[in-house]
């Protein structure tokens, strides 16, 4: 079922029936390469191999238990992989500790939001930018000129990203005072405060409503199309993802089952099946 | 208005001006230490003419104490207060810290005297130096018990942490060789007791001339100023460091170390940063006890007095909060000293219920203490200055 394993540093094969605006020699911004983990007993992720090409937003599906957040935590350095690559534009970046991954332009968000309860929304947006002087210890004790600039831009910068995601009557609110929403939107600032080149989003959907959900999928849309950001997202809502993502991928027990455009993907009788015979009704409609 | 007066009006006004400008918050800075220097030596003044001499040499030693353990108190609020890490070894460093400075400015005692007082080596330094290389080797340790396990649970590095101290403290009693083992390592400098003394040749004549009246018996006055400035100067160092992406960053560690993670921080890093600078203040702390008390010995260094205390302060003033932490160290020594006078009260009573209660007495105070601590985290966890909203952020900048 799972792809065999490229040679790192290949470019990778087209697989199947593949529509994307991709050209053949566009290498991919990220590529997951018969990545392995075992839990125990447990193989939580089993030869997993795909790619998702530069400027995409690549929909990451599959059952309860495929493997997909498992997959999340071994590209972003949370977990170290048991055996397989990762490539995050063109570098291997497998097993490189989460902070150095960051640094290299990917940023991840957490299934339940991880926020920073007692920092404000503020504090917690700041926080986030590299090359921050201030992080050293001697120079906001020496320098604290220096640091206080930088702070005044950091600042600018995050007040920004409030606005664009419409946060910003909470700027000086503690952030565990958020609704499930809000912390919902406070991770998805969090990672344009990095800059990244590539986003995984694990499940932004979840617990949100239907409105706040149409803002959340705007604001993906349009960080991609006016700022190059690729995606990568985990998703149960079908109809979300088969609006917004395209390339899908399918993940079944650990590996890819299957991949293609959305229209594809939901017809395929293989996904269905891993669906436990038509248990999420969306996929057919 | 005597000259000793002044003299020990002048000294005792440091600790108030400090305290005072700390309070203040108004700008230019010159003019709020005007003010704060005037207000701390009026208060002075009004203090040594009006109190008596033995109740007010009672307040200067208490404030001293105070002080210094505000200084231990400060170190663990950075570890335990901003970062999370569950350090239960405080002993450890308080310990080295102060062993350290004591070899550092003593000298090594030769022929007769060499026969009661062993030591590796007395390096004879100024007190400034001692100090600093307090600091200096209680980062070293910290980093070194650091390194192992502060990228495991919380609970190794307490689990550490409550051994090494031991391990630490039954060193210095064991090997004589090394501090004088379970003998008193003695004769510790003074730092500036020539100012209660004969005068110091490396003060101008007038200064010299303006402390003259005062007597050995009055160096607590001297060291309580030295002890201020020591503690103020750590406490300004440290609210810049916390207000700041720096304090930023060990605050997202203490909360919710993954996210830290993922957003580019190196968590184990920025552990180690906390854990070590808390130690070097630590060690600072030990160095500012052992010039104190002159003679030290294992002994004082027992997790009860090493690490227990420290927490109670820390816990009761507020932690992850600075002035908190000061003032938990001033609330709570006085509470720990009160408890001596209650304990001294009770006698007769005691005596009563049994004869051997008495020589007990003293185990009511750990008693009473810990009945502090738990109706601190029973009642008011956040302490009795909670951790501000806003720490990480200039306050200029708002």
């Amino acid at each position: 079922m799972s792809d065999t394993n490229p040679v790192p540093g290949s470019l990778p094969r087209s697989t199947g029936t593949r529509s994307e605006a991709e050209s053949p020699a566009a290498p991919p911004l990220l590529s997951i390469q018969g990545l392995v983990k075992d839990f125990g007993g447990l193989r939580a992720v089993n030869h997993c191999s795909f790619d998702v090409a530069r400027g995409s937003i690549t929909g990451l599906i599959g059952p309860n238990g495929a493997g997909k957040t498992t997959l999340f935590s071994l590209v972003s350095g949370f977990y170290r992989p048991d055996e397989g690559r990762v490539f995050l534009d063109g570098e291997d970046v497998t097993g490189l500790p989460s902070h150095l991954i960051f640094r290299k332009g990917l940023s991840r968000t957490f299934q339940i939001p991880r926020e920073h309860k007692s920092m404000t929304v503020m504090e917690n947006l700041m926080l986030v930018p590299k090359g921050q002087l201030g992080e050293r210890f001697w120079n906001p004790v020496f320098r604290p000129g220096a640091v206080r600039a930088q702070e005044r831009q950091l600042r600018e910068k995050a007040r920004e990203v409030l606005d664009f995601v419409e946060l910003s009557h909470m700027a000086d609110q503690p952030a565990g005072a958020m609704s499930g929403g809000q912390k919902k939107l406070l991770e998805l600032a969090r990672t344009l405060m990095a800059d990244p080149k590539i986003v995984l989003l694990d499940e932004p959907g979840a617990g949100v409503n239907p409105t706040l959900m149409g803002k959340i999928r705007e604001k993906i849309e349009q960080l991609n199309r006016e700022r190059g950001i690729t995606f990568l997202l985990i998703e149960h809502d079908m109809p979300l993802v088969m609006g917004l993502c395209d390339p899908v991928v399918v993940m079944n027990q650990g590996s890819k089952l299957v991949s293609g455009p959305p229209a594809v993907v939901r017809t395929d009788p293989r996904v269905l099946e891993a669906y436990l015979g038509g248990q999420y009704g969306a996929l057919e409609g | 208005m005597t000259p000793v007066v002044l003299a020990k009006s002048v000294l005792l006004g440091v600790p108030l001006w400090l305290f005072v400008s700390s309070l203040l918050t108004f700008k230019p800075a010159w003019l709020k230490h005007l003010v704060s220097i005037a207000a701390g030596v009026a208060v002075a003044l009004a203090m040594v003419t009006l109190i008596p001499t033995g109740i007010l040499s009672y307040m200067t030693t208490f404030i001293l104490m105070a002080s210094i353990y505000g200084v231990l108190s400060l170190g663990l609020n950075v570890q335990w207060g901003y970062t999370g890490l569950f350090n239960i070894g405080i002993a450890a460093f308080f310990a080295i810290g102060a062993f350290t400075s004591a070899l550092v400015t003593t000298v090594k005692p030769t022929g007769f005297n060499a026969s009661f007082t062993q030591q590796a080596f007395g390096l004879g330094l100024p007190f400034w130096v001692g100090l600093l290389a307090a600091g200096l080797m209680a980062g070293v340790l910290a980093w070194l018990i650091g390194k192992p396990t502060l990228r495991l649970r919380d609970d190794y590095l307490a689990i550490a942490t409550i051994g090494i101290a031991e391990l630490v403290r039954l060193v210095f009693q064991n090997e004589r060789w090394l501090a004088n083992g379970p003998q008193p390592l003695r004769g510790i400098p003074q730092p500036a007791s020539c100012l209660a003394g004969n005068g110091c040749s490396w003060l101008p004549g007038f200064v010299n001339d303006f402390f003259a009246p005062l007597t050995p018996r009055d160096y607590p006055f001297v060291y309580v100023a030295i002890v201020a400035l020591v503690l103020y100067v750590v406490y300004r160092v440290l609210e810049r460091a916390i207000r700041s992406p720096w304090g930023r960053v060990l605050r997202a560690v203490r909360e919710e170390e993954a996210s830290a993670a993922m957003n580019g921080k190196d968590v184990a890093a920025f552990r180690m940063q906390s854990f070590v600078v808390g130690a070097v203040i630590m060690g600072i702390g030990g160095a500012l006890y052992a010039h104190y008390v002159v003679a030290i010995d294992y002994g004082h260094f027992d997790p009860l007095y090493g690490t227990f205390l420290i927490w109670v302060m820390l816990m009761l003033g507020g932690s992850g909060n600075n002035r908190g932490a000061i003032l938990g160290a001033f609330v709570v020594w006085g509470i720990w000293s009160g408890t001596s006078f209650v304990v001294d009260l009770l006698r007769p009573t005691l005596a009563a219920i049994s004869p051997d209660l008495p020589s007990r007495g003293p185990y009511i105070r750990f008693f009473l203490i810990s009945l502090l601590m738990l109706f601190i985290v029973l009642y008011r966890p956040m302490g009795i200055l909670r951790e501000e909203k806003v720490v990480s952020l200039d306050r200029d900048l708002a």
